[in-house]
């Protein structure tokens, strides 16, 4: 990125993490190997470097972790609230004092930028575990009833995008009602939930309340088809969501299911513009898009297309691509080679259906997994682009001429995760965010996330709700 | 002089506030407990499941969007219209059950009784299920609760009136509609409900009543892409299972099964949140000065 203020390197140092060169399955409070020898290697996504090698967890390895997590079900379940909340609480702080090391390690394994893992992801990570640590004695007070039970065994399996906040999205509702975890962390970024696991061992937490199984797809199946898991919980594709709910027809297995969207940012003429485009930004290219409830659909109002797309395009050239450990990056490395080659082919799908692409001058780093930020015009609903989710930085803009249509153009999807207002209007505010089928709604502002908030889903996007009161609920026999 | 012959009623499906007959132009016996025969009962095909999916899609954007308030009014008229006809359809479910006059009549009131609680819940479900979020942070949020949509409804097959009330109005009191699959060898008195509902205020397409075999008219529905949700109430293991399967396509919210012994227990509010998304909305806050007051 060629500009007259270059900016000097600000790499944020390494050493504080030290990623040992092999890691095992931690299973009833132990790391262990996988039970039949398998490993697989983790690689950073910006230099392609072998981080670290992972034992692969397989059926009987699933079969394991979900009796140790049984045998642990009866004692922490019958702990008092009280007792939980405390564990929980260290666990919160022990994060928070650890918070410079995981960002670190998330950067390295998954390729986001440190800024974002520095100031959303791990802030985050703790507040959830705060959060939910102060539920544990007060569930009689959540609305579920008096003396609401904790399901059992929970069997989670999280995505790649936001790897320890998801599993704290996870682990802390569950542990907080009493159940205990069994959870698989994605292929290409297992290893802060293994330094999750040290954080328990440091908690004093008792084995086999929290079992980590680093695996691919065949491991998160076997756990959520294990006749002794009582809850399923998923972040992911649809395409699994839908798979695993067929799994569980016909058992009493409680699901909740966070999958895809493609949310539909809508700028009205009257919308602050500069505040606008700062949230586009924030809304498509926070976490390299990568986000279930990214802004790829932006909806803008005809009158202000070139006024806005002007200044989008301005504001892009700013943005810097490169080292995620840069303190000054802005747009890190794609999650992984598969994940770069779904969005190229989408991309060139777009292009191939007549779509207007256009993408900031942008130098690529020659070795790691990257994509420069992409914007798409002359969209129209019929295309792909428009219709499914790229999971990347790439970001579709249509028009519409009333606030009518601005609805059903946002509504026209199978999806129903997020979507965002742009308006000085209150009044437009409140009648369009009625009528968006959408689980979360961002007015004058995009991809706010808090611990108190519920999110989740309308339609294909999934259902159940995690955070909040609401998320508490996923976790109960209610 | 001879008996007087009674005058029969020719039952009909209820789709979209009319009351037409099964485009599949059959119909079944439908007996008493004791085996004689009662009326001939429409015997619904895949086709008027579908029809009765597209006027329950057309009646969601009125229906939910009416205040909670004018829904309430709606629900608790139909009770009043119940009441006046509490003799007919103590009547029907003591045939329908095989039920004493007493004992059907117990099942009635209750199922009366039952729909004016559902009545006064419409305008008090978002408080108690929503609220406010303390986010950490220069932002509002409210998360309300919002109907999903076209939920179809398996009636339970042995509670013919109080089951099928028990499963009906909790969905349409949030503002959802509904299509509903009767009692398949009790689905008089689900029928006879309709002609209460049509001349109760509530929009047609609201509530769409078909009566059959269930697992015929149910396969469609539960792999319909424009219905959001199921309730399997009236589905045996098997049926569940396969329904459950053909709903994961389009992620319909599944209500599966619940074992009840008595449907006059008193209800929770499940049956009306399994049916309900929650939205959340933000908004930035501003500041009006380090006081912490304009004025």
């Amino acid at each position: 990125m060629a500009s007259v203020f270059a900016y000097a390197p600000a790499p944020e140092s390494r050493s504080i993490v030290d990623i040992a060169p092999s890691y095992g399955l931690f299973i009833d409070g132990e790391f262990t190997d996988a039970a039949d020898g398998k490993v697989f290697k983790t690689v950073s996504p910006s230099s392609e470097e072998v981080l670290s090698e992972i034992a692969q967890a397989g059926e009987a390895d699933v079969d394991r972790a979900v009796k140790a997590a049984r045998k642990a079900f009866e004692k922490w379940s019958a702990l008092p609230g009280s007792e939980r909340a405390k564990y929980l609480f260290r666990i919160a702080r022990i994060v928070q004092e650890r918070s410079r090391e995981l960002a670190v390690l998330e950067t390295l394994d998954n390729g986001k930028p440190i800024k974002e893992t520095r100031d959303a992801d791990l802030p985050l990570v703790a507040a959830h575990f705060f959060y939910y640590a102060g539920w544990a004695d007060k569930l009689d007070h959540a609305g579920y009833g008096p003396n609401p039970a904790p399901l059992g065994v929970a069997g989670q399996v999280i995505p790649w995008n936001f790897p320890l906040l998801m599993l704290a999205w996870k682990i802390a509702p569950a542990l907080a009602t009493g159940n205990t975890v069994v959870l698989k962390p994605a292929e290409t970024t297992p290893l802060s939930a293994l330094f999750f696991a040290d954080i328990c061992r440091q908690a004093g937490l008792p084995k086999g309340v929290v079992n980590i199984l680093p695996g691919y797809g065949d491991a998160g199946a076997a756990l959520v088809a294990h006749p002794d898991v009582n809850k399923v919980a998923f972040t992911g594709s649809t395409a699994v969501g839908k798979e695993i709910a067929r799994t569980v027809a016909g058992t009493r297995k409680k699901v909740t299911l966070e999958l895809g969207g493609k949310g539909a940012n809508i700028v009205f003429d009257d919308a602050p513009i500069d505040q606008a485009v700062e949230g586009i930004v924030n809304g498509i290219f926070f976490n390299q898009g990568q986000v279930c409830c990214a802004g790829s659909r932006l909806l803008v109002q005809e009158s202000i297309h070139d006024e806005l797309l002007d200044s989008l395009k301005r504001r892009l050239s700013t943005l810097r691509l490169g080292d995620p450990l840069d303190k000054n990056t802005d747009i890190g490395a794609i999650n992984s080679e598969e994940q770069l080659s779904r969005i190229t082919s989408l991309v060139e799908r777009g292009e191939a259906e007549g779509a207007e692409r256009w993408s900031p001058a942008c130098d690529l780093p020659e070795s790691g997994y990257w994509f420069a930020p992409t914007l798409f015009t002359n969209v129209t609903q019929a295309h792909t682009v428009a219709r499914d989710e790229i999971f990347g930085p790439v970001l579709s803009v249509l028009t519409f001429r009333t606030p009518d249509e601005a609805v059903a153009k946002a509504n026209n999807t199978p999806y129903g995760l997020s979507a965002g207002i742009w308006t000085e209007k209150g009044s437009r505010i409140l009648a369009v965010a009625n009528k968006l089928r959408a689980g979360v709604v961002w007015s004058n502002t995009f991809n706010k996330f808090d611990p108190t908030s519920p999110f989740g889903g309308y339609k294909e996007s999934g259902f159940g709700r995690e955070g909040g009161r609401h998320g508490l609920e996923a976790y109960l026999d209610v | 002089m001879s008996e007087r012959l009674t005058v029969l009623k020719t039952y009909k499906l209820y789709v979209g506030g009319k009351f037409p007959r099964s485009e599949s132009g059959r119909v079944y016996e439908v007996t008493d407990s004791k085996g004689n025969w009662l009326a001939n009962a429409p015997l619904s095909s895949r086709k008027d499941a579908r029809d009765a999916v597209v006027a329950a899609r057309k009646a969601v954007g009125g229906w939910s969007g009416a205040t909670a308030y004018n829904r309430g009014q709606v629900l608790y008229r139909v009770a009043e219209m119940l009441e006046g006809r509490r003799a007919q359809f103590v009547h029907e479910v003591a045939d329908a059950e095989g039920l004493s006059k007493s004992k059907a009549a117990e099942q009635v009131d209750a199922t009366i009784d039952r729909w004016v609680w559902y009545a006064g819940w419409t305008d008090k479900i978002a408080q108690v299920v929503g609220g406010g979020n303390p986010v950490a942070g220069p932002f509002f949020n409210l998360s309300s609760p919002e109907p999903t949509g076209v939920v179809a409804v398996l009636a339970p097959q042995k509670s013919s009136f109080l089951g099928l009330v028990s499963v009906l109005a909790p969905v349409i009191a949030t503002g959802n509609t509904a299509v509903v699959v009767a009692s398949e060898n009790a689905p008089l008195p689900a029928l006879s409900l309709a002609e209460v509902l049509a001349t109760s205020d509530v929009p047609g397409g609201v509530v769409n009543i078909l009566s059959g075999r269930t697992a015929e008219i149910a396969t469609p529905l539960a792999a319909h892409q424009d219905v959001n949700a199921i309730d399997l109430a009236g589905a045996d293991e098997v049926l569940a299972k396969e329904l459950e399967i053909a709903a994961a396509d389009n992620l319909k919210r599944v209500l599966r099964p619940q074992p009840v012994d008595d449907w006059s227990a008193a209800p929770g509010t499940d049956r009306m949140t399994a049916f309900l998304e929650t939205k959340t909305v933000w908004h930035p806050t501003g500041s009006l000065g380090a006081s912490g007051s304009a004025y």
